[in-house]
């Protein structure tokens, strides 16, 4: 039995796929400010399986590592409620307006900066971009094997690790050597539940921007250590400016488009039935169906 | 002049149809630069690639053919592109949004320090400024996608770094043969000067692929159901609609988050894009990936108790009222008309 050293990479993300009406301006345009910021979904399918690893190799530990505004401490803080054991955050005007190479470059920096590790997890793809770049990116600029698309982690034997990934029409086995990069796919184990006791030790737990001076208990972060969320800027990591943010990533956006939908003319029927005959047979006459 | 490379995937005996899409796709291209289309392919045993590549009009195939290359894993392919990329100096390679794409793409840009943009919807050439910089390009690829949930459209390019990579999901480009006989050179490279035996590090234990479960791709009606179907119970009346029509049922996004019905149904962006005559969308709102995944349908018809839905905006009839009352209705009605 060997005890892991696994860091899990997750984002916080704003909540595209509840997007209402409120959340589009009477222009058409995004309204950011109304979409709630929230755990990447599959950030926390990547987390279960480090923090079901953790239970079958006592000793391991669980860091989780984001990149944001000083307001992404929140989803350190949820994974801590979870059962992770710490984390990190990049924030720096620099890291702004990255591209997923960038970001990576970013990311795999600062796992350089943690130290060694065994297996570093994270969500397939966050639903703000659907790229899936992130991960295997990281693994490329930390020069270790990647296993994508991952639904279950089998075990791990001889530093070798199974996993079952699941591909475009099935699935699949795959073994890999330790260290290695896993992206987890929605399709994986839904992550558990914060834990009331957690939530209490950690309720408290902040990065530095988060913190606001004369708070009344303000005399705890130095009392318990563990309440203080790491934050971490370029220089922190040692990093070069010119690979991060908007100066590191080669792809521009060259122009955003708001969808506002070209109407077409269109027949607007009611629920009675003689509209939906008269359409079924419409539609028969042309041959469109029957 | 830099070539135009597409990345073929096999699948045992034959290349993907989206790498053939791309193929079509990547020849248009190559057209408009005036350059080559070039392709690669790497497997175990490629015994009949060259009639299933060159006739889109491929002018040079590169083949890998080796042990390890099948199934696909990671690190032998990205070494491949990797180190056949910097001889060759492609300015463009496109490769399909397949789990391998998706997983073999971002490697190769991250070690070629190159842009990748995901998932692209439509690909063509153009002229760019830098404002910043001042510099201005001539014929960039603009790789055009949904972002952002799929409430904008973003045109990405890159303009100084090369290849200018993108990947592009099934169904989404049309394939289009140009010749039976086009000649195209074949060259047959040794995989050994690519790929380092470090590279097989990953091996694949068991692999179970079965044919696909539905036929959305293919289908000339299509069902498709919302988060507006209320609940699983209510989603399962489509299959009924969808079995007298001789129909295909598919779902957004929002239907198969909220657990009516299983992921492989999904249309849009990032599921399966169709092209029905007929696409009767239930309960569905219209987000603009959805939209991306359907908007070429022949006749749209669009069944929602919003008549502000955006999904209105392309349908062709719009059915004011709960899908509950309207579908059985078409059942009925359409059961009745068709004696």
């Amino acid at each position: 039995m060997r005890e892991l050293r696994i860091i899990v990479l997750a984002k916080q993300v704003p909540d595209t796929r509840n997007v209402g009406k409120d959340a589009m301006t009477p222009e058409g345009t995004v309204n950011r400010a109304a979409l709630p910021a929230i755990f990447n979904p599959e950030d926390l399918n990547a987390l279960e399986q480090a923090l079901r690893l953790k239970e079958r190799f006592p000793g391991s530990t669980v860091k989780v590592l984001t990149m944001g505004p000083g307001r992404a401490a929140e989803i350190i803080r949820e994974a801590l409620y979870r059962g992770a054991d710490g984390g990190y955050l990049l924030s720096d005007r620099a890291f702004a307006g990255a591209d997923t190479l960038a970001t990576s470059y970013a990311l795999a920096t600062a796992i350089k900066k943690i130290g060694d590790f065994d297996i570093i997890l994270g969500g397939r793809q966050a639903i703000d971009g659907d790229t899936a770049q992130v991960g295997p990116q990281v693994a490329q600029k930390l020069g270790v094997a990647q296993i994508t698309y991952a639904e279950e982690i089998l075990g791990i034997e001889n530093d070798r690790i199974a996993v079952r990934r699941h591909i475009d029409g099935g699935v699949e086995v795959v073994e890999g050597p330790l260290p290695v990069v896993i992206t987890v796919n929605g399709s994986a184990a839904p992550c558990r539940p914060a834990n009331a006791k957690l939530v209490q030790k950690y309720k408290r737990a902040k990065g530095r921007q988060e913190r606001v001076e004369g708070e009344s208990y303000a005399h705890l972060y130095e009392e318990r250590p563990y309440l203080n969320i790491t934050e971490w800027g370029v220089a922190d990591i040692d990093g070069d400016t010119a690979q991060c943010g908007l100066s590191g990533s080669p792809t521009k956006v060259k122009q955003v488009e708001n969808i506002v939908f070209q109407t077409k003319e269109s027949k607007t029927l009611s629920d009675s039935d003689a509209d939906i005959e008269n359409l079924i047979q419409e539609l028969m006459t042309a041959h469109t169906i029957g | 002049m830099n070539s135009v490379f597409v990345y073929c995937e096999w699948e045992g005996k034959c290349v993907a149809e989206v790498s053939q899409e791309l193929l079509t796709k990547g020849r248009k291209l190559a057209d408009t630069l005036g350059v080559k289309l070039e392709a690669v392919v790497a497997a175990d045993d490629l015994s009949g690639v060259e009639q299933q590549v060159l006739p889109y009009g491929v002018d040079v195939l590169h083949l890998f053919e080796g042990e390890g290359l099948f199934p696909y894993t990671s690190l032998p392919h990205a070494s491949i592109l990797i180190n056949l990329f910097r001889e060759e100096q492609p300015q463009i390679c496109l490769m399909g949004a397949t789990v391998i794409g998706r997983d073999l793409g971002p490697r190769v840009s991250s070690a070629l320090h190159s842009g990748l943009t995901a998932d692209c919807t439509s690909l063509e050439i153009g002229p760019y400024e830098d404002k910043k910089s001042g510099k201005s390009y001539d014929s960039l690829l603009y790789q055009i996608r949904p972002a952002f949930g799929g409430n904008i459209v973003a045109t990405i390019v890159n303009p100084d770094n090369r290849p200018q990579m993108a990947t592009v999901r099934k169904g989404v480009m049309k394939r289009e043969i140009v010749s039976e006989d086009y000649k195209g050179d074949v060259v047959r490279h040794k995989v050994a000067e690519y790929v380092s035996d470090t590279d097989y590090a990953v091996k694949v234990l068991k692999r179970h692929v079965q044919p696909a479960a539905n036929n959305l791709g293919g289908a000339s009606i299509v069902v498709a159901g919302g988060y507006g179907m209320g609940s699983k119970e209510g989603f399962d009346m489509l299959y009924e609609l969808a079995d007298v029509l001789h129909a295909e049922v598919g779902a957004s996004r929002a239907a198969i988050d909220a657990g009516y019905c299983v992921a492989n149904l999904q249309i849009g962006q990032t599921g399966v894009t169709v092209r029905p005559k007929l696409y009767i969308a239930c309960g569905i709102s219209g987000q603009i990936q959805h939209i991306a995944g359907m908007q070429e349908s022949g006749i749209i018809i669009s069944i929602n108790s919003d008549p502000a839905a955006p999904i209105n905006a392309i349908a062709d009839y719009v059915i004011v009222g709960r899908v509950e009352d309207v579908v059985p209705k078409m059942i009925k009605y359409y059961k009745q008309n068709s004696k």
